[in-house]
């Protein structure tokens, strides 16, 4: 066959692949929008859920859902953004570097439901914690630090090697170096990565199934002891769980929860963008 | 003073750089603390190669074949479904869009990746579960063909991104030697640079399998959870992934269920274990 057909033909296929996978992500998000747009009122957003949740909002769910990723936020940063400090300035090429990087894949690998056994064997039974927003917090959180580690390390190995130079040759030292003049400059890098961690902890479940997520409690917890009800758990709950739900609500969680993530994504987004413009080298 | 704060600051460092190694190890040990419990009651290879899963009878009866099976099956078709796909998607975007067009088509597929598992299972349910019942006139559309569809559109993002990056990193030189030598661009994509690049698709190929077999909610909400051997796609299968969290809810801490359940985390955990080394390894190789 004439090679000129035959490159026609692979690169029509080769589209089509392509905008189906668009254009069905596309429609799922139109879809949701569209549907879960008339459920939105201030009751839904500020009520807590009635009648067996076929009524009333899911104001308990938006909080508990903001709590426990604030918890993992709290938890993940530090711990993953002084790991990356410690692989983008201090480790050298070594086995030791090896194996903490081959760590981080492979705690990113794990499947999300084994991080909710994990976080069910540590921190609610083995530290009795109990089902809390602690033991969902952290078991969250655990699962967003090698996304946080991977961003903060790309940032902060962006900053040009000739600034970190310049500091130390007028005397700072190492820690002054990253203190002042490296993590300033990094920290757009840190923060994308960041909230992409908040955006992939509020839209897990599996993680918070056994740690934390209540079925069914029409109240703000109060302590960090308490359980609490999730969004997107309370989304998995209302479609398979409890017959008989007004398909608006479960739209309506849906786009809620779609939003919140989506939300962080378009924030993440714009901080890269502004930063790139800005970027003085 | 400032060399003892310096000393200080580089081990808290170092300390939270092994963190990674450290959770690994934990989470490991804890699966085997809770789940290596089954084994004084049923043999290991009566656990993996036993028929029936039949947590809650008296005894229990706790074979995890089905659940193998089941994930093995949808696995298949969604791997069957994704790698063309997603690689044909990558090569789209890496060698043929022009550049306003890759922008749009790269944010598209991050678009993806960032929507939540419980809104694409919850979708899954409302569109495909549905259509599938209608089409092949099924008493229900909660089938393996129905979680392998929703699951090969959900390693796509993964897919497509790391096999991007592979086509993206073969030397320019390697095309333009194949288009100096008369080849038309479609030969020298499939003939020059997909090879160049294989390591790398093959690692894409293989993290989009593992994300696939980790998936939990989206495979829970459409493929109808029967634990029994599958026989066809137009079944309703059980994942190792959707007992663990469809049961561990009603186990009873202690209980041999719930080590049973502790003992499938161990083998998903092995699984993408051994996936994500060997990934790295084509990963590194192409370096």
């Amino acid at each position: 066959m004439n090679p000129h057909r035959t490159q026609k033909i692979a690169f029509s296929l080769l589209f089509l692949a392509t905008f189906l996978v668009v254009a069905l992500v596309g429609a799922i998000v139109v879809i949701i929008v569209q549907k879960g747009l008339p459920a939105m009122t201030w009751q839904f957003i500020s009520d807590v859920p009635r009648e067996g949740m076929r009524a009333g909002g899911i104001f308990p769910a938006i909080i508990g859902t903001l709590l426990l990723v604030g918890g993992a936020i709290v938890f993940a940063l530090p711990i993953g953004l002084l790991a990356a400090i410690y692989l983008s300035e201090y480790a050298r090429d070594g086995l030791l570097t090896r194996i903490i990087k081959l760590a981080i894949v492979n705690l990113a690998g794990v499947p999300s439901v084994v991080y909710g056994l994990f976080g069910l064997a540590l921190f609610v039974v083995f530290f009795k914690f109990g089902v809390s927003i602690v033991s969902g917090s952290l078991t969250l959180g655990i699962m967003i630090l090698p996304l946080i580690i991977t961003a903060s390390r790309e940032a902060l190995e962006s900053v040009p090697r000739s600034f970190r130079e310049v500091s130390l040759s007028l005397g700072a030292s190492k820690w002054q170096t990253i203190q002042h003049i490296v993590l300033p400059n990094a920290i757009p890098g840190i923060l994308t990565g960041t909230i992409l961690g908040l955006g992939r902890a509020a839209g897990e479940t599996a993680p918070i199934l056994f740690t934390v997520a209540a079925f069914y409690l029409p109240q703000l917890p109060r302590s960090i002891f308490d359980q609490v009800m999730a969004l997107p758990y309370h989304l998995y709950v209302i479609s398979t769980q409890v017959p008989n739900v007004d398909e608006k609500i479960r739209y309506g969680t849906a786009l809620v929860l779609l939003a919140l993530v989506l939300f962080m994504n378009l924030i993440a987004i714009i901080i890269r963008y502004k930063f790139r413009m800005k970027k003085k080298w | 003073m400032r060399k003892f704060r310096e000393f200080i600051i580089e081990k808290l460092v170092l300390l939270c750089g092994i963190a990674s190694i450290f959770f690994v190890v934990l989470i490991f040990l804890f699966l085997l603390k809770e789940g290596f419990a089954v084994f004084k009651t049923v043999h290991p290879f009566a656990f993996l190669g036993g028929k029936s899963w039949y947590p809650i009878s008296e005894p229990p009866r706790l074979g995890i074949l089905p659940l193998i099976l089941g994930s093995i099956l949808v696995t298949v078709g969604a791997a069957i479904i994704s790698i063309p796909i997603g690689v044909g998607c990558a090569i789209y975007i890496a060698e043929i869009a022009p550049k306003k067009t890759k922008e749009i088509l790269k944010a598209g597929i991050e678009l993806l990746a960032a929507i939540p598992s419980v809104v694409l299972g919850f979708i899954g349910m409302v569109t495909i579960v549905p259509l599938a019942k209608m089409l092949f006139h099924l008493p229900t559309g909660l089938t393996a063909l129905s979680g392998s569809i929703m699951l090969a559109f959900m390693a796509m993002p993964t897919i497509v991104s790391i096999a991007e990056d592979a086509l993206y990193s073969v030397p320019k030189t390697y095309k333009e030697g194949a288009l100096a030598m008369g080849a038309t661009h479609w030969q020298a994509i499939w003939r020059v640079m997909l090879r160049a690049a294989s390591s790398g698709i093959l690692a894409a190929v293989m993290l989009g399998i593992g994300r696939v077999i980790g998936e939990t909610m989206a495979v829970m909400m459409i493929t109808g959870n029967a634990a029994v051997i599958p026989h066809s796609f137009f079944a309703p299968v059980r994942t190792l992934t959707a007992t663990i969290a469809a049961e561990m809810g009603e186990a009873v801490i202690g209980s041999e269920h719930y080590f049973a359940l502790f003992a499938i985390g161990i083998v998903l955990f092995v699984i993408s274990f051994g996936i994500n080394v060997t990934a790295d390894l084509f990963l590194h190789k192409r370096q």
